[in-house]
């Protein structure tokens, strides 16, 4: 039996945004700009987007009222933001009830809309967006409540953004969609796509998506999902986190992790030091991302990547590390309902090939006043040059 | 964002409604047989089957200004009457509750039990009324049908949005403080311990597989949370034991209701905002409302019954001082509803209006077209 403390990490300051985040599945994205010294992030509530800079020395605080093709005040709710990190260029991504919404990173101009086709849906079905990721160096896949994954096809500058396809392999709202943060091995996906019911698809990217594996559900919604280095880590409503190999679809581990549904799943490589995101609770200051911090002298703390794209960590000359090199072990993050913030070592025995997991860490999460608060979003930042951790306590609206 | 929302909304609501007016009559000592006419009547107009009919259609839930006028005419179906204070207390109880219940519903499908405990407590408000029952029970059979085929995902859904619903209301209610499910700026207390939900396992068991899916490795973890397995899940028929306490009514002669009416958090930004922002919404909402109090056949109050006032506060007194003292954040008010300009839209509502009758003429009123709109205005 081993017991978890939460003595891995520290909790720092808490960082207050302007409202609450709203309760859904990966409500939380970071973009750091080490170039910058800085680190974004955002979540959204009703039909706006907070985000706050952080600069290690203070906070500066926006919100984004999406726009719905023109309109100039949506109605729509959000269900999603991320940022897109691709080569050329990085973009803000907003899923809503009418479609998705393209903006420059910090939100500036809208670069494209795409309208959701009320009539691919059932009626009395919900209608809306919901999955982002960029893949493939070139496309962003955004997931639908139809469970169509569109794939645009995004140019190194400019508007002239397309549907480049459209994949058709999921019956039910797709929850969450994850690209390879590492490297994929020979004839591995670099692609996951998540949905409602559980089922799991992995794909290749390119000018023409390949499915190259379907995990079949299991009765349970999966909400969140992340590949890494051909493993698959998905996060279940009924508290599960399991890992999968992506080229076959096995099931490697099985961890009954969380009391309940989970909401978020982030992944780390062992390099450097971690900082932990976790999404949380206004409390009655403020709605108080809390940042936590590795605690000194600790061996094996890790740098953990962006919630949804990766930017490549960078040398202080500006040229990316490549991803290629960072093998397991890793470590993967995991946030519920439970309130629970898990840290799970994820290694790979070289002889039997076995994948192996373990709790780091482990500790609910407590709003300023001492109750217990739900968590919605974790992400983890890249190793921040100025030290500041950032991660929001999760949320009991 | 579900379209399936608002049947489980207003059932709830309504169920919460009841639980607080039943309450409060014992306190006020009303006659029983004013009172059990009051609970009759509401209940009769709630489970109206035209009514039922249009809240079953799918579509999105609208805002909690819209939502409340609809509660203000059912709390006025009988002879009984509230101030405006008193029903603003009482909508913030009903809302409280039930935001409460559904944050903590172990599984998103649980909120169906909630309704289910909601629904066996009205039935056994009107035992005695065998032909109101029918109603009760056809609403049963209707939500079975609309539910029970749906995922754990569209639960959820649900529920996400019923939460989005309720985000930022955090106004104290004193037995859920005392209770300590509550503390004291306004927020839900998550428990780290009991059963875990249905279908879900206690944490702590690592399970790990070969290439062949044989398991070659177990091992465990402890975390601060002290989980054990449910025994049984709760029943999802007509009759049964639901196991969930959620849902039954907290209210007793000793555990009376009261809320503390202090402001929410600092957090006014978006609630302000709602009141500022002419609501885009607004012709949507006035047909909903249209839609839906069409339904509602408001009983006539027989010449021999007198109508009496509830109080939801222990003294009159009190209940002025509280509407005076209402902080502007959560006032109810509706700003400007441009739907007058609609011809056709009005002499739809004045045809309705005219089937609805309210106790006490309105002085003064300009048109029946215009009382539902005089009516949120004055919301």
């Amino acid at each position: 039996m081993a017991a978890a403390t939460s003595g891995m990490y520290r909790k720092e300051k808490s960082i207050q945004l302007k409202s609450s985040s709203a309760a859904l599945y990966n409500n939380l994205s970071v973009l750091p700009l080490p170039g910058r010294q800085l680190t974004c992030f955002s979540t959204v509530h009703g039909p706006s987007l907070s985000m706050v800079t952080a600069d290690g020395l203070g906070f500066s605080h926006r919100q984004l009222q999406a726009k719905e093709g023109g309109m100039t005040v949506s109605t729509s709710l959000l269900t999603q933001a991320a940022w897109c990190v691709l080569p050329s260029r990085v973009l803000l991504v907003l899923t809503s009830q009418k479609g998705i919404q393209m903006y420059e990173s910090d939100g500036s101009i809208m670069v494209y809309w795409h309208a959701l086709d009320v009539t691919e849906h059932p009626p009395a079905q919900a209608v809306f967006a919901r999955g982002i990721a960029a893949a493939g160096g070139r496309f962003i896949c955004v997931g639908t409540s139809s469970g169509l994954v569109l794939v645009f096809d995004i140019p190194p500058k400019g508007t002239n953004i397309m549907v480049s396809e459209v994949l058709e392999r999921h019956c039910d709202a797709i929850t969450d969609i994850a690209a390879e943060l590492g490297q994929a091995p020979d004839g591995a996906g670099d692609l996951v796509t998540a949905d409602d019911a559980g089922t799991l698809c992995v794909w290749s990217t390119g000018e023409e998506f390949a499915l190259l594996s379907k995990i079949p559900a299991f009765g349970c919604t999966c909400s969140s999902v992340k590949l890494w280095n051909g493993i698959v880590a998905a996060g279940y409503g009924n508290g599960q986190i399991r890992l999968y190999e992506a080229t076959t679809g096995l099931l490697r581990a099985e961890v009954n992790a969380h009391a309940r549904w989970i909401y978020a799943l982030d992944l780390a490589p062992q390099t450097g030091k971690v900082w932990l995101a976790v999404l949380g609770h206004p409390t009655p200051a403020a709605h108080q991302p809390g940042v936590w911090q590795p605690a000194d002298g600790q061996a094996g703390a890790a740098s953990l990547p962006q919630h949804t794209a990766l930017p490549p960590p960078r040398h202080p000359s500006g040229l990316p590390v490549p991803m290629a090199s960072v093998p397991l072990p890793l470590q993967l993050l995991s946030g519920a309902e439970d309130s629970f913030v898990h840290v799970w070592k994820l290694s790979r025995n070289l002889d039997t090939d076995d994948v192996e997991v373990s709790l780091c860490s482990s500790s609910p999460q407590w709003g300023a006043w001492g109750r217990l608060v739900v968590l919605q979003g974790i992400a983890a930042l890249w190793g921040h040059s100025t030290g500041a951790a950032l991660s929001s306590v999760l949320s009991l609206w | 964002m579900s379209a399936r929302t608002l049947p489980l909304l207003f059932l709830n609501l309504g169920g919460e409604m009841l639980y607080i007016l039943d309450q409060r009559l014992r306190a006020q000592s009303i006659p029983g047989d004013k009172a059990r006419k009051v609970m009759n009547d509401i209940i009769t107009t709630m489970f109206n089957k035209k009514f039922m009919e249009e809240l079953f259609k799918p579509q999105e839930l609208y805002s909690k200004k819209a939502l409340r006028t609809v509660y203000d005419r059912l709390a006025h179906a009988s002879i009984m009457r509230l101030n405006q204070a008193s029903m603003d207390k009482l909508y913030d109880l009903m809302t409280m509750a039930f935001k409460y219940q559904v944050l903590l519903c172990p599984r998103p499908k649980d909120i169906l039990l909630v309704t289910f405990n909601h629904l066996d407590a009205i039935k056994d408000f009107i035992r005695d009324a065998p032909g109101i029952l029918n109603q009760v029970d056809e609403t049963f059979r209707q939500l079975t049908e609309t539910y029970s085929c749906l995922s754990a995902g569209e639960f959820q859904l649900i529920r996400q949005t019923l939460l989005i619903f309720f985000q930022d209301m955090h106004i104290r209610v004193s037995i859920f403080l005392k209770d300590k499910v509550q503390n004291s700026n306004g927020r839900f207390v998550l428990p780290i311990s009991g059963p875990v939900p249905w279908g879900t396992e206690v944490p702590g068991l690592i399970r790990m597989f070969n290439h062949n899916g044989d398991e070659v490795k177990r091992t465990e973890f402890t975390t601060g949370g002290n989980y054990v397995l449910p025994q049984r899940e709760g029943s999802f028929d007509l009759y049964g034991d639901r196991v969930l306490k959620l849902g039954t009514n907290m209210y007793s002669v000793s555990r009376p209701v009261e809320t503390h009416m202090s402001g929410s958090s600092k957090n006014l930004a978006s609630h302000a905002k709602e009141n500022i922002v002419p609501n885009p919404l607004a012709k949507e909402e006035l047909n909903f409302l249209a839609r839906l109090l069409g339904g509602l056949e408001i009983q006539k109050p027989g010449g021999s019954e007198t109508g009496f006032r509830l109080n939801l506060f222990t003294t009159d007194e009190e209940e002025e001082n509280a509407a005076l003292t209402r902080p502007e954040e959560l006032s109810y008010k509706v700003i400007n509803i441009e739907a007058t300009q609609e011809p056709g839209r009005r002499a739809e509502l004045s045809r309705i209006m005219g089937e609805l009758e309210v106790a006490e003429p309105r002085p003064g009123s300009a048109g029946k077209g215009e009382e539902l709109l005089a009516l949120m205005d004055g919301l």
